[in-house]
């Protein structure tokens, strides 16, 4: 405890202005950053995924299983950092057995469970359910086992059992659309619906919040296969590459226009929190918004895409360079939740003051732990890979059978 | 027409079905209701017989022009309420509002008001001065409550805000719906801690300590279900205003002679 004294005499220091005696202290940290970062590359990633399934965009399919596994990957780790941030992490159960039918917040956990069992799992189990049946004969001794507890000991490998799984993975993803939708769109709503703060407060929060999950999970999948085109020595499929960034090209337009229609709503209204948002703009957040999230994040990305589209740069370049937009792409919407979460809190509802942000190296809410909330989903990503290949030539001999 | 089934079978089993279910819910509802009745009289325990908390609805005014900023109340409730003696965590605070002559507010609050203010020295005329005491405003419609996850915060039948601390996760969504930052973190509970109009006083027929201690009467609490209470007679005989009336939360802390600036 004294140490946390220690650290808001330190920010009583940088405080600007008038704010509340309990502002000081800012209460949404980096943890909360990463949450909505990651549930949005998870339902951006599903989305991906269903462009194969759904709207049958067919150059894309290599990245189809890939998706998936990426989606599962971070699903299982969004829930993470807000049972870490929670003060009595022992009661966050409490959610689930009593939770308050009018608080977003609690409506989480239930959308989170729906997502994680009713679409994601089942689509992946419909998807990989020959592959594990045809794994577990290939295989012998304990991966046998393993492989044959995941296809939950089926063996009907027959025409119509296929046919049924094709069906059912169709089924899962036109549900999953919405539910993806659901579930990146509703953690805007948590921030959204605040009347409380006017950085937040927002019908438009929900919509851009997509947006931003939809170009960071392209930008992430295309990483992700970039480097295992790399990894695996392969032929990269640039038609699926190219087709991926115009995808990522195209949303990161709809975002780009929604932040600005917001951005300029609030210009024009001019409400009375606007001259200190417009002071925590310039003194706080000027690197993170101006800097990061809209220029490296946003608006080299969209020229960089259009520069590539015009002048047909040869294959290895392309690639390079999508490799390096997708990485700012990253850059940009970490430092735009960052703008809304942090942001959020910077300044007093007092409309008179900012109070700091200061991000330390240790302790449950320091930046050890959040990096280790970012790296973790590809170590779980590295180990389904293994163990679920999502490459299309380990799925070709399920398919000829 | 309904055609008659050969043999009994399926009518006995239709009834046996119905018995199951009429005999399942009653074990669930019976228990349930014996509990609700203990319940309830376990709250009358605490409360004392003769308290009805649905017969009373607590209010406070405040009028600023009888402030002097001496930080009595700021200290009474940090001693009555173990709220942590640091300038960060407070239920209740003076802020000092001084206008120059050129129009320009400066607004401040050291250590919550709690030791009072020091003269500003300033070489700007000063156009007006006044001290604003803050408080958690009981709003009739809190957004705080409506985004608790598990119910921890709640409004009693009296009509004050608690936080139960046994059952709070620390998830502190309610302090980013408060629009007054009236709530704050303990950091040795870790859960949500705010003002509770002293509620632990009041149901015994006290005042709150801000207000018990307060020299000159800026602060008046009473039950505006009683027609003879002090906080009916000031809502009567004062012009009243409540912070941020466009967010719809119907605040029960009612100011007089409040000035515009103040947010």
């Amino acid at each position: 405890m004294e140490h946390e004294i220690a650290r808001l005499y330190e920010t009583l220091k940088l405080v600007v202005g008038f704010i509340y005696p309990n502002e000081i202290e800012l209460h949404w940290n980096l943890l909360i950053v990463i949450y909505p970062y990651v549930t949005g590359l998870v339902a951006g990633a599903f989305i991906l995924a269903s462009l194969v399934k759904v709207f049958r965009v067919k150059e894309v399919q290599p990245t189809y299983r890939l998706s998936l596994l990426t989606a599962l990957a971070f699903l299982i780790v969004a829930p993470l950092p807000l049972v870490f941030h929670l003060g009595r992490m022992e009661r966050g159960f409490e959610m689930f057995l009593t939770p308050n039918p009018s608080s977003a917040m609690a409506m989480f956990g239930f959308v989170y469970i729906w997502y994680l069992m009713a679409v994601l799992l089942l689509e992946i189990w419909f998807d990989y359910r020959k592959s594990f049946i045809v794994w577990a004969e290939q295989e012998k001794g304990y991966k046998r086992f393993v492989y044959r507890v995941l296809s939950l000991f089926t063996k009907d490998t027959s025409p119509s059992a296929i046919s049924f799984d094709k069906k059912a993975v169709y089924g899962i993803t036109v549900v999953g659309i919405p539910s993806a939708f659901l579930l990146h769109g509703y953690v805007g709503f948590i921030f959204g619906s605040v009347k409380a703060n006017p950085w937040w407060s927002s019908v438009l929060m929900p919509i851009v919040f997509l947006f931003s999950a939809i170009v960071s999970g392209i930008a992430l999948v295309l990483m992700i296969y970039l480097v295992a085109v790399l990894v695996r020595k392969e032929e990269p499929d640039m038609a699926c590459i190219d087709k991926l960034a115009s995808f990522l090209f195209y949303m990161m337009l709809v975002d780009f226009s929604l932040e600005a229609l917001d951005f300029v709503h609030r210009i024009y209204q001019s409400e009375d929190s606007i001259h200190i948002l417009g002071q925590m703009i310039s003194e706080r957040l000027f690197v993170s918004l101006i800097v990061m999230q809209l220029i490296l994040g946003m608006i080299v990305p969209l020229i960089a895409i259009a520069l590539i589209k015009m002048f047909k740069w040869p294959a290895e370049i392309r690639r390079l360079s999508y490799f390096i937009i997708a990485l700012l792409v990253q850059l940009g919407i970490f430092t735009t939740r960052w703008n809304v979460v942090i942001g959020g809190q910077l300044f007093s509802k007092s409309f008179r003051g900012l109070t700091a942000y200061k991000i330390y190296v240790g302790g449950v809410e320091g930046l050890l732990v959040s990096l280790g909330f970012l790296v973790l989903p590809f170590i779980i990503l590295y180990i389904l890979v293994r163990w679920l290949p999502p490459w299309e030539e380990q799925r070709a001999p399920s398919i000829k059978s | 027409m309904r055609k008659e089934r050969p043999g009994n079978g399926h009518d006995q089993s239709r009834r046996d079905f119905c018995r199951t279910i009429l005999l399942g819910t009653l074990s669930l509802v019976v228990p349930g209701s014996v509990i609700g009745a203990t319940g309830t009289k376990g709250l009358s325990d605490w409360y004392g017989t003769k308290y009805k908390p649905k017969e009373h609805l607590y209010a406070m005014g405040i009028k600023v022009d009888r402030c002097i900023g001496c930080g009595r109340c700021v200290d009474a409730c940090k001693r009555e309420n173990n709220v942590p003696d640091y300038p960060f965590y407070t239920r209740t605070w003076i802020e000092r509002y001084i206008t120059t002559e050129e129009g320009q507010t400066i607004v401040d609050s050291p250590n919550g008001g709690k030791d009072g203010f020091k003269a500003q020295v300033s070489d700007k005329k000063l156009l007006k001065t006044y001290f604003v005491p803050k408080i958690c405003n009981q709003c009739h419609k809190p957004p705080c409550v409506q985004v608790c996850p598990v119910g921890a915060t709640y409004k009693t039948d009296d009509g004050v805000i608690l936080v139960d601390p046994e059952y709070c996760i620390g998830c502190r969504y309610c302090i980013q719906a408060c629009p007054y930052g009236m709530r704050y973190f303990h950091p040795k509970t870790r859960v949500v801690d705010k003002c509770t109009f002293c509620y632990h006083r009041i149901v015994k027929g006290l005042l709150p300590a801000c207000v018990e201690v307060c020299p000159t009467q800026a602060r008046v609490f009473g039950d505006l279900k009683s027609k003879a209470s002090p906080v009916i007679q000031f809502v009567r005989f004062n012009k009243i205003f409540v912070l941020k009336p466009d967010l719809n939360t119907e605040p029960k802390v009612y100011y007089a002679d409040l000035d515009m600036e103040v947010r």
